[in-house]
């Protein structure tokens, strides 16, 4: 078994109420799952046991063979995990070089003192959205000038500079026009081909065919189906986000 | 994107408007004086140095709030962390006696710093750890300092003799007075933390989005915690060298430099909402107030007219940036 991420058994209890009930799944390198379901469905509440933001009543995560399970969101993180959230976590106010190295800010020295080393960084940041294929326009310019589509690269850039393994992306095409949800989707592949493993939440069905190698539908908290996009059709993976089931 | 490249040669004129502004007032005041007196009014040390003072102890309790306001918060504490600073650095120069000289105005410095330190301390605390909105904390702290000060100072101005203290707060060096020298020394070490450090872009990002921040894995209360503490000491300062300039502590000696401190930094080109201000902008704002109020009493004006001239000023910076957001296609 060569996958990179393993989910076994989540369970997560809010007081009396049971949000997500035995959800199991897998993600190898390169692999993209979709998870699937309406509004409730448990999908955020899955993904935020991933990333270390809930703690799983019952259940574990692993990844790359170790055990994930109670690590704080900084662990995850460090261990390869990066969870890109719909408001992108970007700093508008502040250009794409500094965005990248957000609390990992590159320093240099300017006569024994040390200064932060903001033309570096604006260059990295040019080089791995180019490797993206995209092209900033202004290096200098703040974050918020730019298109979403530019915005969600810089937040995928992060993911890719600091080596994550796996990237979970919250509803990226949500705020979006149309010809930027096809760059993020562009983009996902990019992602994929380098081998990057992604779980990619969604409930807009033309993004979930297009991105998915594998569907996993969540219906009131447990995995309702897990279809290939061959598989399966747009009115069966509406009737899994339903309930109907499997 | 049309819209950007309407404004490219507007943007950079309103973020250099403050720049304008005061070379502007500076030729007005001058261009008066010279008709109407024969006089000049920039071109003598006495006007520079006037002018200067003044611009420092506005200054001095404006940089620290600087950071504070780029990071999308405000201390109106500051007004009294400066008196209360004031008030403990008399009573312990007169508790030292005057014999010890230089050692009891250290041992002032450091205790009036103390001082200003803990108001510091307890907004950082409410802010970060209660997650009380700093105008309502800081108005708070506010009452907390102003009733301190008065307390410990027995609801008198606690006058001191001390030489260390006199030169301190009227000496010069080579003619540039020391409480502008302080106050420049400060603004240097806080344009190079908001400018060059890591701690001055997460100052910035916070303003923006504390999400980006915390997300990033930065500990943004301990972050909180420093820039309270960092304005109630610049504040701190300011009373200091008010006791050493007067020759007295007293509890309100930061307390009509509140408005002006204020202003100075939205003149500087910071917004309400955070993310934007600059040191140098504050420098720059702390000059334009320090000037209409020189300029005013030089012109022979009844002095009351710089509330109402320091008032339109701030109107007008808040206009300015206003439209720079428009023009930028920036979200507030």
């Amino acid at each position: 078994m060569t996958a990179l991420l393993e989910v076994d058994g989540l369970n997560k209890r809010f007081g009396g109420n049971e949000a997500v009930k035995d959800v199991s799944f897998t993600v190898s390198p390169g692999e993209c799952v979709v998870l699937a379901g309406d509004n409730g469905a448990g999908k955020s509440t899955v993904i935020k046991m991933i990333s270390g933001v809930y703690t799983p009543t019952k259940g574990e995560v692993r990844f790359k063979g170790k055990r994930l399970t109670g690590s704080s969101p900084e662990a995850v993180r460090r261990a390869g995990i990066e969870t890109i959230y719909q408001d992108l976590s970007l700093a508008d106010n502040l250009d794409p070089g500094l965005n990248l190295y957000l609390g990992r800010e590159k320093m240099k020295r300017v006569m024994g003192i040390p200064v932060l080393d903001r033309a570096g960084m604006r260059s990295d940041a040019a080089k791995v959205m180019k490797g993206l294929g995209i092209e900033v326009p202004d290096p200098k310019a703040a974050v918020r000038e730019l298109s979403g589509g530019q915005r969600q690269a810089i937040a995928i850039a992060r993911a890719i500079h600091w080596e994550a393994q796996l990237v979970i992306m919250d509803e990226p095409t949500a705020a979006l026009g149309v010809p930027e949800q096809r760059e993020v989707m562009a983009l996902i592949e990019r992602l994929k081909a380098r081998n990057v493993g992604i779980i990619l939440i969604s409930h807009n069905l033309p993004d979930i065919f297009a991105a998915a190698d594998r569907i996993i539908v969540l219906a009131r908290g447990v995995v309702g189906g897990s279809r290939k996009p061959s598989e399966t059709t747009d009115e069966e993976i509406v009737r899994l986000m339903m309930g109907a089931a499997a | 994107m049309l819209q950007i490249g309407g404004a490219s040669f507007v943007k950079p004129l309103l973020n250099a408007w403050s720049w304008l502004f005061l070379a502007l007032i500076l030729v007005f005041f001058e261009v008066y004086a010279q008709t109407q007196t024969g006089n000049t009014f920039l071109f003598r040390l006495y006007s520079i140095q006037s002018i200067t003072i003044a611009a420092s102890q506005i200054l001095l309790m404006a940089l620290g709030l600087t950071l504070v306001v780029v990071a999308g918060h405000i201390d109106l504490s500051i007004a009294f962390s400066s008196g209360f600073a004031a008030v403990v650095m008399a009573l312990v120069i007169n508790f030292v006696g005057s014999d010890a000289g230089l050692v009891a105005f250290l041992l002032g410095v450091v205790a009036g710093l103390a001082a200003g330190a803990i108001v510091g301390v307890i907004n950082g605390w409410l802010v970060s750890r209660l997650d009380v909105p700093s105008f309502i904390g800081t108005l708070g702290t506010y009452g907390i300092a102003r009733g301190a000060a008065l307390i410990v100072a027995g609801g008198a101005v606690v006058s001191i003799q001390n030489d260390a203290a006199r030169t301190f707060g009227n000496g010069d060096v080579a003619g540039v007075p020391i409480p502008v020298i302080v106050a420049l020394a400060l603004a240097l070490f806080c344009h190079y933390v908001l400018t060059y450090t890591r701690f001055g872009v997460h100052t910035y990002a916070l303003g923006a989005s504390r999400a980006s921040v915390e997300r990033a894995g930065v500990d943004v209360k301990r972050h909180l915690m420093i820039l309270f503490v960092l304005s109630a000491l610049t504040a701190a300062a300011g009373g200091l060298v008010y006791t050493g300039r007067f020759s007295a502590g007293a509890a309100n000696a930061g307390e009509p430099v509140l408005l002006y401190a204020v202003a100075a930094v939205f003149i500087g080109g910071a917004s309400l909402t955070g993310g934007q201000g600059t040191v140098t902008g504050t420098v720059i704002g702390s000059l334009i107030i320090a000037v209409i109020q020189f300029g005013l009493v030089f012109s022979g004006l009844p002095p009351y007219w710089q509330f109402i001239a320091v008032g339109l000023v701030i109107i007008v910076a808040v206009i300015v940036d206003q439209s720079r957001d428009r023009i930028a296609g920036g979200r507030s």
